[in-house]
């Protein structure tokens, strides 16, 4: 460890560096850009080619001063205005890139499409997860094991055909429309919410029109 | 054994594989450098510009597998612009003319167009093996050409490629006499597969024993498949997202309890939680586990899931994990020998794993020699007690988020913790460094790391005297990668003729200038000198005192390469 006198020495030459001085571009030299750590910098004077800020996550402003003295370099900084959000640096932390851009994809793909279902006559409403059906028919299994009911098949002349029961669902347009008329992709992604209904209705909407 | 005839020398070399080894034998003397170079069979080349592929062919005339690596590491972390160079076209091209009997090819950070994968697949008859990792250009086209041409096909084995995929049918394309696949992997392709197609090919492989699937293939389509194969030993799982009252899930516990063989798992990269559970019969076999896709598993679920994997030796695993899961795993799987810890969230915005879990796996598994973590915080005294517990680490790579960030207990640099790593553990041949550091952590290395073979540093060091007892103390140094160090000329020109002695050097936002830059290619014509210009036009000469952005340095045999682009200047 540098002794103490020395390290003192250093920081004082260093301090001048550490400014921050609020001003127009160009009206001061580029050499007063601060350098979070100071020991790292003592050799190299001016450098235009130095890497970005790297504020740390802790500041530490009521430490001994005194005491350590190769932390006043860094206390200084605390002078300064609050540290900006983290500044990204390219290729750090060392990921690879194939690693990034996957997570990246897979949290844009995540977060499940839960839709409120409810029921003629039930007590409550319940919620599902429309991401995680391969499409109608498991959807439509889950839904009777869910309610305790049988809804039956879907026809595209007849509806749910031989079933007290008909699921519906209200699209982006606000309109009621019958499950099963629209390819699964576009049914989830405009799917607001979804109601079984129940009796005379539910038969009418198997009616053609 | 002069006294020996050939054949006799030959024999007794069969039984010679590593690499290191048989470039020894070939410097005993001239008969046996002989004798050698037309029994070997399998040739690595970190490298692909240390040597022409011409002269490759003529030494070894028997060459059968080949592996060549390309870019530059910090190519992984964009640090490389594009177009730098790997290219396998021309060793391809080069193989094909030379008659070689090639069976197989592992490729790594190296640009392989659809072109050269199928030159690969027509030109030689008895082609096994393909690998090919962090490799880029190449689309699903390719890959049906591998699978229509390649009769004798073992292995295609695709890690972390980035692929175009142009949801043509390219699986379709193993005909139906293909049945010798011991390995596929697929994970990183993006598109739909036929599962139909897949199936069938799954069903008439009989030695297939390692499967990774990608996200497309469903739950019901995974249970068929893995089903069809109770041989496999390796699975990787694309989707795992289903129901789980539903039948098919039921169906798939079923099978993965018949699934005896199993002892790695991968994948996950789409997973409803509740899903997992179709695992657990294979768990408790298990010795590789890499979890380090599946971000949508929540820490509680990942920690329930350890508790079953008591024979773990390798694992992948997110730091969604956490420090409490991480002692979890210390208290259960006293196997482990390698551990990588990856970052959920690339800000690294909470605090998911910091020291205490580092320190916890190291109290519970003493056979541990490999591990990357990402982290949050670092302490001197962790990194001391790690080195304690943990002797025999070969491999340990430390990425602190916040680069330069010193132990938040003492606001030290991380100098005597890293040091305490280098002096326990004598065997240690690769070392990642970061948090904040001075020229001493250098010296502690060059001092204590005999065996090092690779050294990464960013963000580090105060002085030339820093790389410099890198450069004096490590005498197996082969790998030197820098990057936004206050390392400079003297630093670079000190000792040039220990770059001969190694594969590389890489340093990018350091203090070197062109000049320095200069003055070492004249010196030092077996090195290739590239210094990367982006910013300057290309005819413009730079000024001798202008620092360097991005230099690499490569011993080589081959001279200058013709394939550079325009921002490579080679001095």
């Amino acid at each position: 460890m540098a002794t103490s006198a020395s390290a003192y020495e250093n920081d004082i030459k260093n301090l001048k560096a550490t400014e921050l001085t609020l001003g127009l571009p160009g009206t001061h030299l580029q050499e007063n850009i601060p350098i979070i750590d100071q020991e790292k910098s003592s050799a190299s004077s001016s450098s235009n080619k130095r890497p970005l800020q790297l504020p740390h996550e802790e500041t530490s402003p009521a430490q001994d001063c005194g005491s350590k003295c190769s932390n006043i370099a860094k206390n200084t900084d605390d002078d300064a205005a609050p540290p900006p959000s983290k500044a990204k640096i390219v290729g750090w932390p060392p990921i690879r890139s194939y690693r990034k851009n996957s997570l990246q994809e897979q949290s844009e793909a995540a977060g499940g499409i839960y839709v409120k279902v409810s029921m003629d006559g039930a007590p409550y409403l319940r919620k599902i997860d429309l991401k995680i059906y391969g499409g109608y028919p498991q959807l439509l299994k889950s839904l009777e094991n869910m309610f305790k009911l049988t809804i039956g098949e879907y026809s595209e002349k007849e509806g749910y055909k031989g079933s007290d029961y008909a699921p519906t669902y209200e699209d982006k347009d606000g309109d009621w429309m019958l499950v099963g008329d629209v390819p699964w992709d576009m049914f989830v992604t405009s799917c607001k919410r979804l109601r079984i209904m129940k009796g005379s209705e539910a038969r009418g909407l198997g009616c053609a029109v | 054994m002069n006294y020996f005839p050939d054949e006799v020398i030959e024999h007794i070399f069969e039984y010679v594989g590593s690499h290191r080894d048989r470039n020894a034998l070939s410097l005993v003397c001239r008969s046996w450098y002989r004798i050698e170079r037309c029994t070997r069979e399998k040739v690595f080349i970190g490298n692909c510009y240390s040597i022409t592929p011409e002269r490759l062919i003529q030494r070894f005339p028997s060459l059968k597998s080949l592996t060549l690596k390309g870019k530059p590491h910090f190519a992984d972390f964009s640090l490389v612009p594009h177009g730098w160079g790997g290219f396998v076209y021309p060793w391809i091209e080069a193989l094909a003319k030379g008659k070689v009997g090639l069976e197989e090819l592992r490729l790594k950070r190296m640009v392989v167009s659809d072109e050269s994968l199928e030159l690969l697949s027509r030109a030689f008859p008895n082609f096994k093996s393909l690998v090919l990792v962090s490799c880029e250009e190449f689309t699903t086209d390719g890959l049906a050409a591998i699978a229509a041409n390649c009769k004798r096909l073992r292995e295609l084995d695709l890690q972390e490629n980035e692929v175009d995929d142009h949801k043509g049918q390219w699986l379709s394309c193993f005909p139906d006499s293909c049945t010798s696949l011991v390995s596929l992997n697929f994970a990183c392709l993006k598109g739909e597969i036929n599962t139909g197609v897949l199936e069938r090919l799954v069903a008439r492989s009989p030695n297939l024993k390692s499967l990774r699937l990608n996200r497309s293939v469903p739950l019901d389509a995974l249970q068929r498949i893995v089903a069809r194969a109770p041989q496999l030993v390796d699975l990787g799982v694309g989707s795992l997202v289903h129901d789980p009252a539903m039948e098919t899930f039921a169906k798939l516990m079923t099978t993965m309890n018949k699934c005896k063989s199993i002892t790695s798992l991968s994948g996950f990269l789409e997973v409803t939680p509740r899903c997992l559970t179709a695992m657990y019969p294979i768990l408790p076999k298990l010795t590789s586990l890499n979890l380090s896709y599946a971000a949508g598993i929540p820490g509680s679920d990942l920690i329930k899931l350890i508790r079953h994997c008591k024979k773990l030796q390798r694992l992948w695993i997110m730091d969604s994990i956490g420090d409490k899961g991480l002692g979890v795993v210390a208290n259960t799987c006293k196997e482990l020998q390698e551990l990588r810890v990856f970052p959920s969230d690339n800000i690294g915005q909470h605090a998911a794993v910091t020291e205490k879990g580092l320190v916890a796996i190291s109290m519970g598994c003493p056979k541990l020699h490999s591990l990357l973590y990402f982290c949050h915080q670092m302490t001197n005294a962790a990194l001391i007690t790690v080195a304690k517990n943990c002797p025999n680490f070969i491999r340990f790579r430390l990425a602190i988020l916040d680069a330069t960030k010193p132990d938040p207990d003492t606001n030290q640099p991380l100098d005597e913790g890293f040091g305490a790593i280098v002096q326990s553990c004598r065997r240690l041949r690769r070392l990642s460094l970061s948090g904040q550091l001075t020229d001493k952590v250098f010296l502690y290395i060059g001092m204590y790391a005999e065996q090092l073979e690779m050294l990464s540093i960013a963000f580090a060091g105060e002085s030339d005297k820093g790389m410099l007892y890198v450069l004096n103390g490590c005498k197996k140094l082969r790998k030197l990668e820098i990057r936004d160090c206050p390392f400079g000329n003297t630093a670079l020109l000190t000792d040039v003729g220990k770059y001969e002695t190694m594969r590389s050097l890489w340093m990018s936002s350091c203090e070197v200038t062109v000049g320095a830059c200069k003055v070492l290619a004249m010196k030092m014509p077996r090195l290739n000198v590239e210094i990367f210009n982006e910013n300057e036009p290309a005819d413009c000469e730079p000024d001798d005192v202008q620092k360097v952005e991005k230099m690499y340095l490569y011993r080589t045999l081959a001279g200058k390469r013709k394939d550079a682009p325009e921002y490579v200047w080679t001095l």
